[in-house]
Formats: structure tokens, C-alpha cells, sequence
């Protein structure tokens, strides 16, 4: 089965985020950049499946910059089969994404798209609902189990009030949640072998489509920085504060 | 700034670094923080070592990782040297272990062995299915290898080994032995198997360092053993250094992992904890400490990825090696004394991971050529007069 596995690129979980001081976007300087945790996970899944099924083919896309090779050399060399960068020098908003996605499912023609729900830069999470909505494709959100048997699909979701299953036939958009699966991570072999695997780029103006952005960032803003608790010395007390100051009882 | 103190890569040497080199230092790293690290202290406590890693270490492709063909996985030397430091970033005693088995037990195959063993060895040493030790030191020769007293006699066919080695990392736990000895034309090598008649190991108890690694005195007592178990290209002393220098290297960049986890634990120490009236960190003695540790660390760093390209490139001599091992190890265990001071009566207890550094950093500082003996060989290189005897 072919599956396709978008992955973005995202500042490290771990790295300290600054926004820059006229509000236009965070620093770059200085950050490790990583493949979105959510598309790891998708990757994982997609890697699992063709495990299981004993064969397949997945393959990565990229939205992004030249720099952008570099995650998609690391999901290569998890296990992916070959990768697509669509290199586009502007910022793409969400609702482009996911029209450039459907450009490429189009050509590629994969039973299964796998995609983080969310990146975590940005917390959007609507590229994966927007693409099955322009393919007319089934959509599962916040896969939290997958199962394929005969072409269909079996989806355990986490849901606001808890676990929902959702059965549907391929081809279909799936996204990812935190709880789906541990991503292996790349082995020394695999980097190697990733190296001869085929990455193809593909300039987004070639495509044809109107990516012209709907969202426009108008400002950024650090959040305010949290301030320290403080020691109440009676349950009276307390209750007082919580009454007079929190305004919660 | 605060990603170049947390990663700590002051001189932004990651723009040195390809990404193949990257993403094996990721993986390493993500490996000892998901495995490795959460039981890592309970192996210290009870004298163990971590073999339930092996499995994952070898699916990584660690062992041999800079060795080419037979089921290596071929990388380059500032690679390897990558996974030596995050390895040591978690414990000096499962940087031994890879050592051991990469630069010194396969090396000595693949260095001085025939082909069949070559073959019959390597690819299995690489998927951790045959675990190797080295034995060169013996009781009573340490620094002085070239006067061991393990001989070698030919009788027909046959070779017959008598001899003791001790201090030997992985001997217990290890399927076969490299054990060097005393032949009349010098000192070559062997491969001597677990379950071999007349050759045992036991282990050495009690140690205040290493105690994540195995150390065992192993004892061959009319080992019997054939041609196909003789490394006949290992001809005298050079061939055991040469896997020294190997092992050497891995040390040179293990040991920085070591400071860095030592330097990071110190420095979020002194960031939270409050004596007087501010932060560890706001006094000015406390950060002579931190800038001494990150000066020292960067100089290691630098030190360690000139060497990787020397290697790389054909042209490294031992004495660099030498140089490396010496002067980061040493700072090492310079940088580990201080963070364990500066945690105070934190220092000495397992909750952070600084004592149990400052403790293998005693071992790493010996083995393999103490701090002095690198120090005799860059004085015999410099000078060209031999201080050893
Ligand atoms: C945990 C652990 C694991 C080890 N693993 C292995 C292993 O896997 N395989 C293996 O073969 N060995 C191993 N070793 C042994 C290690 O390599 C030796 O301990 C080391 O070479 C030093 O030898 P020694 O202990 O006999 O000390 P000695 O050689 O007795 O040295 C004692 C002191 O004298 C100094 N000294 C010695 N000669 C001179 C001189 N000429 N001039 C001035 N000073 C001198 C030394 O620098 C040192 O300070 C291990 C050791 C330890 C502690």
C-alpha cells in the first residue's frame, strides 16, 4: 500500500522560542529544527503498516525551504521509502497546504495519508481536515489506533468525552495523536542508507494552483510570563483569596 | 544563547557537523534519554550492567559503527565519535561497553584477523549477538603491557595459553576474549571463546567507579587453541596500541559528554538554588566555576572534532590521540569535582547524576594509558627521549 506522510518542519520542543521584537515572527537564529512530533508519529504508523502488510511504499512531502531536506533526510533514514519537497521560498497558511497536498495526492495517487493533527509551531490543526475535505476523502482526527484489514479502516479516535471508533473504506486522510505510537528513531544504518534514497523537488510555482494567503499573522506576542505563588498561611485565608482575588468561589 | 548553553555548543560546531552526523547524534541521544537513562542509576547501585540494551544498541548500529563492511554500519570517525559522547553523556561505564566492543574487541578482528575470522566474527559482534572483551592488562603489568606474563606455546598444531589478565571490561559477560601474550617471536593475539577448557572469568567486586560496567580477572589455564583462533597478523606490541589508539579516540570524545551533563546539572543547580540572599548563580565565584567548565568544555569540543577530521582523513598519529585523551578526560574529571562541589551535600547523592560521573571519570582517567602515560608519550614525542623506564 502507498502511503503518503506530509512532515513539517518545527523548532525543537525543547528550544527556548523568542519572538522578534517587532512582533513579525520568532527568531530563527540559533534554533534545532525537527520533524513535527505529531508527523513523527504519523511517519511511525505509516512505517508499522508496511511492516505489518510485508510491503508498500511511503512517502514523505515537505512544504518548505531547500533547508527542509534535512528532516526529510532524517524520516528517509527512519525508514521512508522516498520524498517530495515542494519548495516554496513564502510562507504557506494552512488552506494552501492542504491544496498542495491534494495536488500531490493527486499525482501520486496514495490509499492513506497520515498526518500529524497539529505542528506544534503553529497549533493549528487543520491541514489534515481541510485535505480530505478537497479530496471527498473519509477523514479520521486524533487516530489514537489504526487497524487495515481489505481495504478497510478501523480508527480508534480521542475524542473530547473519550474513545470513538470510526470504520471507513481507503482511500482516506488520518491524523495523528499523541498516544498512536513511540517513533523509532533513525539507526546508524538507515542514515546511511538514506542517502541513496530518491528526493525529488518540485518548485510550488510549477503546480498551478492560487496560494494566495487567507490568513494573514498581524502580530506575535510572547506570552506573559507566569507569576509566582505565594504562601497562604490559613484555610481562611485561602477561601478568602480565592473569593475576593480568583473570584472562583 | 540559552540553546548554545543547553546543548551545549558554545562554538556553534553543530555548523560543522553534516546531517548524517547529526542525525546520528540525535539518535544516540534520544536512545540513552528513552532507554537508557531511567535505569542507569539503579545499574550503578547494584553493580550491573545494562545488558538489556544491547538488543537496541545494535539495531541503532553502534557497535563498530566506523568499521566498513561485515554488517557495519560504515559511518565516519566524527560520527562515531558523536556516539561515544552521548553515550558517556549517560554513563562512562555503557561508553565502555561500546568501546570495548567497536574499537577493541572488533578492531583487533578486523585489524589483525584473517578473513574467515573476519567473517565468522564481525557481523555477529555487530548485531550484539557476540559480545567481545579485550584482555591485555594483567595483575601485575598495567601501564607496562610489553612485560606480560601470558605466554603462548606451540605444541603440533596447536597453541596452549596460560596466563592471568585482569581489570578486563566486559570479561564475564563477554563470548569471546582478545587475549594478547608472550610468544618467542614477541606478543600476538588470540580469540578465545566462552566455554573454552582451562579458560574462566570472575568478576572483581567492589568498585567505587564503573559500577554501570563489568571488570573481570580472567584466567586461561592450558587454554587450548587452534590456528583459527590465532590473529597471525598481529605481530608485537603495536598491535594491541593500535587498538588502544581506537579506543583512545572514543575516550577523548566520551569524556565530554560526561562534562557536559556534569556542567548542565551544575548550572540549573545554581540557577534554582537560593543561599544568602540571590541564587547560586548570581555570586561571582560561582561563575568563574561555570565560565572555567564551558572554556574547558568548548576547548575539548574543538580538540575532539580536529582530531575526527585527522581521522578521517588518514592522517592521525597516536601521540594526538594522546593529546586528546589526556587533556579531556583530565578536564573531565576537573569539570565533574567542581559540579560536585557546587551541588554541596546534593553532590554526593544518586538523585543527580554528578557523583556517579566524578567516580567513573577516576577509571576513565586510568585506563587505557593513564594521564601520565599520555603524558610520557607526548614527552617522548616532543623531546625524542623515551621517560618510560
Ligand atoms: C574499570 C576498569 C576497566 C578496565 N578495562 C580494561 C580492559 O578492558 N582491558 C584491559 O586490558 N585493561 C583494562 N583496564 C586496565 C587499565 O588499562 C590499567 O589499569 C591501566 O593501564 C593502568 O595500569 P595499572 O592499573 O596497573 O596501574 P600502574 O601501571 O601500576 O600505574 C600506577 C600509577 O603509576 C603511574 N606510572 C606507571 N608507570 C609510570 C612511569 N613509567 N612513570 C611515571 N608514572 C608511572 C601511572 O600513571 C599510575 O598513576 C581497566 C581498568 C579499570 C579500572
Amino acid at each position: 500500500m502507498k502511503i503518503l506522510v506530509p512532515i513539517k518542519r518545527v523548532p525543537d520542543p525543547a528550544t527556548t522560542i523568542r519572538v522578534l521584537p517587532d512582533g513579525s515572527g520568532i527568531a530563527t537564529d540559533n534554533i534545532k529544527w525537527v520533524i513535527n512530533p505529531f508527523d513523527e508519529i504519523a511517519l511511525e504508523e505509516a512505517l508499522r503498516i508496511k511492516e505489518r502488510q510485508g510491503a508498500g511504499d511511503v512517502v514523505l512531502v515537505s512544504i518548505g525551504q531547500q533547508s527542509w531536506q534535512e528532516q526529510l533526510r532524517t524520516g528517509l533514514a527512519m525508514g521512508a521509502d522516498r520524498a517530495i519537497l515542494v519548495k516554496a521560498e513564502q510562507p504557506v497558511d494552512t488552506f494552501a497546504v492542504a491544496r498542495i497536498l491534494a495536488k500531490i495526492v493527486a499525482d501520486e495517487k496514495p490509499e492513506l495519508v497520515i498526518i500529524g493533527k497539529q505542528a506544534i509551531d503553529d497549533d493549528s490543526n487543520q491541514v489534515g481536515q481541510i485535505l480530505a475535505e478537497l479530496l471527498g476523502w473519509p477523514q479520521a482526527t486524533f487516530a489514537s489506533k489504526i487497524e487495515i484489514a481489505d481495504g478497510r479502516c478501523t480508527v480508534i479516535r480521542e475524542a473530547d468525552g473519550g474513545l470513538e471508533t470510526v470504520a471507513f473504506t481507503l482511500p482516506a486522510v488520518i491524523t495523528t495523536d499523541l498516544r498512536l505510537n513511540e517513533p523509532r528513531y533513525a539507526s546508524l544504518p538507515g542514515i546511511m542508507k538514506a542517502r541513496k534514497k530518491p528526493l525529488k523537488e518540485i518548485a510550488v510555482d510549477t503546480l498551478g494552483l492560487d496560494l494566495h494567503p487567507r490568513v494573514k499573522i498581524k502580530a506575535m506576542k510572547a506570552p506573559q510570563k507566569r507569576q509566582a505563588g505565594r504562601k497562604l498561611s490559613s484555610v481562611q485565608e485561602l477561601v478568602q483569596a480565592l473569593h475576593t482575588e480568583a473570584k472562583v468561589i | 544563547m540559552t540553546d548554545f548553553i543547553r546543548d551545549l555548543d558554545f562554538y556553534q560546531l553543530d555548523d560543522w557537523l553534516s546531517s548524517e552526523e547529526k542525525m546520528t547524534r540525535d539518535a544516540v541521544r534520544r536512545f540513552v534519554q528513552r532507554e537508557a537513562l531511567p535505569s542507569i542509576e539503579r545499574h550503578f547501585a547494584n553493580e550491573t550492567f545494562p545488558l538489556e540494551l544491547v538488543p537496541e544498541m545494535a539495531r541503532l548500529g553502534i557497535f563498530g559503527a566506523n568499521l566498513k563492511g561485515y554488517g557495519c554500519a560504515g559511518m565516519n570517525n566524527i560520527a562515531y565519535g558523536l556516539i561515544m559522547q552521548e553515550l558517556e553523556a549517560c554513563d562512562s561505564g555503557l561508553r565502555s561497553f561500546a568501546s570495548v566492543q567497536s574499537a577493541l574487541a572488533m578492531y583487533a578482528i578486523y585489524s589483525s584477523g584473517t578473513e574467515e575470522q573476519k567473517k565468522r566474527y564481525l557481523p555477529e559482534m555487530a548485531k550484539g549477538k557476540l559480545l567481545g572483551c579485550f584482555g591485555l592488562t594483567e595483575p601485575d603489568h598495567g601501564s607496562d603491557p610489553g612485560g606480560m606474563e601470558t605466554r603462548a606455546r606451540k605444541d603440533g598444531s596447536h597453541w596452549v595459553l596460560n596466563g592471568t589478565k585482569r581489570w578486563i571490561t566486559n570479561g564475564s559477560i563477554a563470548d569471546l576474549a582478545i587475549v594478547w601474550a608472550r610468544v618467542d617471536e614477541g606478543i600476538t593475539g588470540f580469540i578465545v571463546e566462552k566455554g573454552t577448557p582451562g579458560f574462566s572469568a570472575a568478576d572483581i567486586h567492589g568498585k567505587f567507579s564503573m559500577r554501570a560496567s563489568i571488570t573481570s580477572e580472567l584466567v586461561l589455564d592450558e587454554v587450548r587453541l587452534g590456528e583459527s583462533h590465532h590473529l597471525a597478523n598481529a605481530r608485537g606490541l603495536r598491535a594491541p596500541l593500535s587498538c588502544l589508539t581506537q579506543a583512545r579516540y572514543g575516550i577523548a570524545w566520551g569524556a565530554v559528554g560526561a562534562a557536559r551533563t556534569c556542567f548542565q546539572c551544575a548550572l540549573e543547580y545554581a540557577k534554582s538554588r537560593k543561599q544568602f540572599s540571590r541564587r547560586l548563580a548570581g555570586y561571582q565565584l560561582v561563575q568563574r566555576k561555570l565560565v572555567d567548565m564551558l572554556t574547558e568544555i568548548t576547548k575539548a569540543q574543538l580538540i575532539c572534532f580536529r582530531l575526527g577530521q585527522l581521522k578521517d582523513a588518514g592522517t592521525m598519529r597516536p601521540e594526538q590521540v594522546s593529546l586528546a585523551k589526556r587533556n579531556n578526560v583530565n578536564a573531565a574529571l576537573e569539570i565533574a569535582r567542581m559540579a560536585r562541589d557546587m551541588l554541596g551535600a546534593n553532590g554526593i547523592v544518586n538523585e543527580y547524576p554528578v557523583i556517579r560521573h566524578m567516580l567513573n571519570l577516576e577509571t576513565v582517567n586510568t585506563y587505557e594509558g593513564t594521564y601520565d602515560v599520555q603524558t610520557l608519550i607526548l614527552g617522548r614525542d616532543i623531546t625524542g627521549e623515551s621517560a618510560f623506564d
